[in-house]
């Protein structure tokens, strides 16, 4: 497994760069992941991606460095400490950097000589394939298919001097792999609505949720979908709601502050049951925060927002293959308990893209329980769109497509759903409402297990650590460690079976979040009363990596990592 | 189609309250519509007028306080057959509301919006609401405008709404042609309707309206913006109703052709090969 990171300044063409790198080496045949680091700016600043690859799969990055490719000394800066002692820092002849890895290549003239100084990032490409032995015909396919034609002679003829201007320096084998493809955690997402048949999404650009609007409004036409961008959150999360009213399976996303402008709104989805699913895309608060960065810090308030209590679901997406199959899931979920399902993720997932094997639609959730009984009715007599049932599901018709009215109401309302002031009425709405709970825990999908069957420290996240968590526990225990970790994706209602089971069975829990209070800790604890006897929190805007992992669970056990 | 499907129930407003004109009213001209109730939307928001919906058989969707336009816009872009009115107050449209009326506007989706204007808010009991008068500093009261008075059909005018009228609840023959010519209109209509608060409108009485408004007679040009934005000015001694402006523009469904082929959007099938076929492409 190799990794390099690509530095510059934002407009610098780092994320071209990086999108033409990857592309090529999952082309060549291996895996990758990489994350992107950016700021909140158009121009200047440092931005960055890392790019980790080879024959295994895999699902988080790590620190230390076989190469840098550095457009300025702030990379070299930022970065140098996270290189290996034989990796390489390639630049431009005119860098002032002095370390004995530099690889200074005449990049800038070169791209001057051929007649555009922006093509310094494809004579680039072509050193970095050449240095871990990649050849160069994958690259000239994946230049030809993804730059624009005017542009593309001269930056083929970049790559080619690139190419040739250095000698192999890390072998690479050549694996054959299942088909796979290669995208960031938006993408997934949006895939993933597709496959459940959305047909609406509304919201209001924010970082790092608007890649979702984009990807929408790019296949709108393609895939008959209506994309709204709203005036502000408030009014898409409204619109999400009238559509789904009106039977079309309906989404919005947002980040923690669009969110908080959602929140009335969210109750109303649970008072007048109307099946929505939001995305809420976390990144660093509160209020601005940081608006390029990520964190895990909405779980505690998305599972509390608004006034009043009332049943909703809350998934937290732990890598690509999450985004796909969890977001169609949280629209059959939504649409069978006629519930908000909100979905999780953060910019870390959002913006890294990785390789991953290609979504099989086939094994798209599929409702275990026959409920079609539960919502279909016969036009004969008076429909009630909150019929008092045992299951707390009531017949849900689509208003046009029946001869009965279909009414629903944010005040507290009877069966038919008019307006009532009526004790007896209102406890049986709100019993009514929260006996949907009890099905929907019948299904939930318990976190995933990984490590030691018979381990000694529990290692408990959410979300998209699960990669680095996964990796440092077969690190550990390959060293002849014995920890275990449980992975959660559905995070509320809590599933706490594995809890149980594991958490009676170790001698300590380590819960690890990014966040500052230890949220995930708290709804266990208030779930189950089992305590995490220590904390791994990291809330400066940067996801761990798996070697923040290691070194963390080191100094916690004071060097002793068993 | 039979006239008369429509009818309404029991309400709690107060006796005397012009919403009873308005409803009676809606009423009418639905039951004179071809369209039958089972494919006519009511969206309201939270207020007393919003309860308007309540009270007539047909879809209601009663939402949120200042949030009946977005929700009404997405439930006529998911079917666009059927029928889509917003009954709710002035201060549920212009006030909380004030944000989603600008943007509705330029949305131009093929909705009708019926403003219950009594000029105060009524179920938390008489405060100013945007179209309140402005306060007399010299005669202040609780229930006039500090701030200045908003002027819903000016503001609707200029952000090139295609349809804007004003009403009277004391011209009832004059409402209902208002408000059937705004449900055939195709695009935004906004209808602002005055009428008194009995209980807590002392100003702006039923007599106060009766006196001052005039129906816009045979000379006025609706289609003129430049005099309809004048006329929109015009609200003291003698507050002009009718249909202040009316233009044929390009609305949210005609520049969208693939989503309103003929085929609702709710009923266009879902095509998973198209799905498997996006996904490959990233492969």
């Amino acid at each position: 497994m190799y990794n390099i990171l690509l530095g510059g300044a934002a407009g610098d063409g780092i994320e071209t760069m990086s999108a033409l790198l990857e592309k090529t080496i999952k082309k060549s045949g291996s895996q990758l992941f990489t994350f992107r680091d950016f700021m909140s700016r158009v121009r200047g600043g440092h931005n960055f991606s890392q790019i980790r690859f080879g024959s295994e799969p895999v699902n988080a990055h790590r620190d230390n460095l076989n190469g840098i490719f550095a457009i300025d000394e702030e990379t070299y800066a930022q970065h140098n400490h996270q290189l290996q002692d034989d990796g390489f820092i390639l630049c431009d002849l005119s860098l002032t950097i002095k370390d004995d890895r530099c690889l200074k290549l005449p990049l800038r003239d070169i791209a001057k000589k051929l007649g555009n100084p922006k093509v310094l990032t494809s004579v680039a490409i072509g050193a970095l394939l050449k240095l871990f032995s990649f050849p160069q015909e994958i690259a000239v396919e994946v230049f030809t298919a993804n730059l624009r034609p005017d542009l593309l002679e001269i930056n083929l003829l970049a790559l080619k001097e690139g190419f040739e201007f250095v000698k192999p320096r890390f072998p690479n084998t050549k694996v054959t792999m299942s088909e796979h493809i290669l995208l960031t955690g938006n993408t997934a997402i949006g895939l993933g609505a597709l496959a459940a048949d959305m047909k609406f999404y509304s919201a209001y650009p924010m970082s790092p949720s608007t890649t979702l609007l984009d990807f929408f409004s790019a296949n709108s036409e393609k895939m008959n979908l209506a994309v709204e961008q709203a005036e502000d959150e408030i009014a898409a999360i409204n619109m999400a709601l009238g559509a789904s009213y009106a039977g079309a399976p309906a989404m919005v996303g947002t980040s923690g502050g669009g969110f908080s402008l959602m929140v009335e709104a969210l109750g109303f989805a649970g008072i007048a049951e109307i099946p929505v699913v939001m995305a809420d895309i976390q990144r660093p608060g509160p209020a601005t925060g940081f608006p390029t960065r990520t964190e895990q810090s909405d779980l505690k308030f998305v599972i509390s927002a608004a006034q009043g209590e009332f049943p909703r679901m809350v998934i937290a997406l732990r890598n690509h293959a999450d985004c796909f199959f969890q977001t169609a899931r949280a629209f059959a979920l939504a649409k069978k308990y006629q519930i908000p399902v909100i979905l999780l993720s953060d910019q870390y997932l959002a913006d890294s893209a990785t390789t991953v094997p290609i979504f099989d639609t086939k094994q798209l959730y599929h409702d275990p329980s026959d409920h079609k009984s539960l919502s279909e009715t016969d036009e004969s007599g008076l429909y009630r769109r909150y019929e008092l049932t045992e299951s707390g599901i009531s017949p849900l018709k689509i208003p046009g497509k029946t001869k009965s009215f279909v009414r629903i109401d944010s005040d507290e309302h009877d069966e038919f759903g008019q307006i009532t002031e009526s004790a007896e009425v209102r406890i049986q709405m709100v019993n009514k409402r929260m006996a949907k709970l009890a099905l929907l825990e019948s299904e939930l999908i318990e976190p995933d297990f990984w490590g030691d069957e018979q381990c000694r420290t529990l290692l408990v996240g959410f979300g998209s650590t699960d990669g680095a968590i996964k990796e440092a526990v077969s690190i550990l225990n390959a060293n002849g460690g014995h920890f275990g970790a449980l992975l959660f994706g559905d995070i509320y209602p809590l599933p706490i079976q594995r809890l149980k089971h594991y958490g009676c069975q170790v001698t300590e829990i380590i819960n690890i979040e990014q966040n500052a209070t230890g949220q995930l800790a708290a709804l266990i604890r208030e779930k189950t009363l089992l305590s995490c006897h220590r904390s791994i929190l990291k809330y400066d805007g940067r996801q761990l990596s798996v070697d923040t992992v290691l070194e963390e669970i080191q100094n916690l056990k004071g060097g002793r990592a068993q | 189609m039979k006239a008369n499907e429509y009818a309404s129930s029991e309400t709690a407003w107060c006796p005397g309250c012009g919403n009873f004109t308005i409803l009676e009213t809606l009423i009418e001209v639905l039951n004179n519509l071809d369209t039958p109730p089972d494919q006519i939307v009511l969206v309201g928001g939270i207020g007393q007028a919003a309860k308007a919906n309540q009270y007539v058989s047909a879809n209601g969707f009663s939402g949120l306080h200042g949030r009946a336009l977005p929700a009404a816009v997405a439930i006529k872009i998911a079917n666009d057959a059927l029928t889509v009115i917003v009954n709710t107050g002035d201060g549920d449209s212009y006030g909380e509301g004030g944000n989603h009326f600008l943007h509705n506007i330029r949305r131009n989706v093929d909705i009708t919006h019926f403003v219950h204007d009594n000029q105060i808010y009524g179920l938390t009991k008489g405060q100013p609401s945007p179209t309140s008068n402005a306060c007399d500093l010299g005669h202040k009261t609780t229930s006039c405008n500090m701030s200045i008075p908003f002027n819903p059909l000016l503001i609707a005018i200029a952000t090139g709404a295609t349809f804007v009228a004003r009403c009277f609840t004391g011209h009832t023959e004059h409402l209902a042609k208002i408000m059937a010519a705004a449900i055939l209109h195709k695009g935004y209509a906004l209808v602002d309707i005055l009428q008194p608060c009995v209980s807590f409108n002392k100003l702006n009485t039923f007599a106060y309206y009766n006196k001052r408004v005039q129906e816009l007679d045979a000379s006025y040009d609706p289609t003129n913006k430049m005099a309809a934005l004048e006329k929109s000015m015009e609200f003291g001694d003698v507050i002009p109703i009718g249909i202040l402006y009316r233009e044929q523009g390009m609305t949210y469904e005609d520049k969208h052709p693939q989503l309103f082929n003929g085929i609702p959007l709710i009923d266009k099938p879902h095509d998973m090969n198209s799905v498997k076929a996006l996904i490959s492409e990233y492969i």
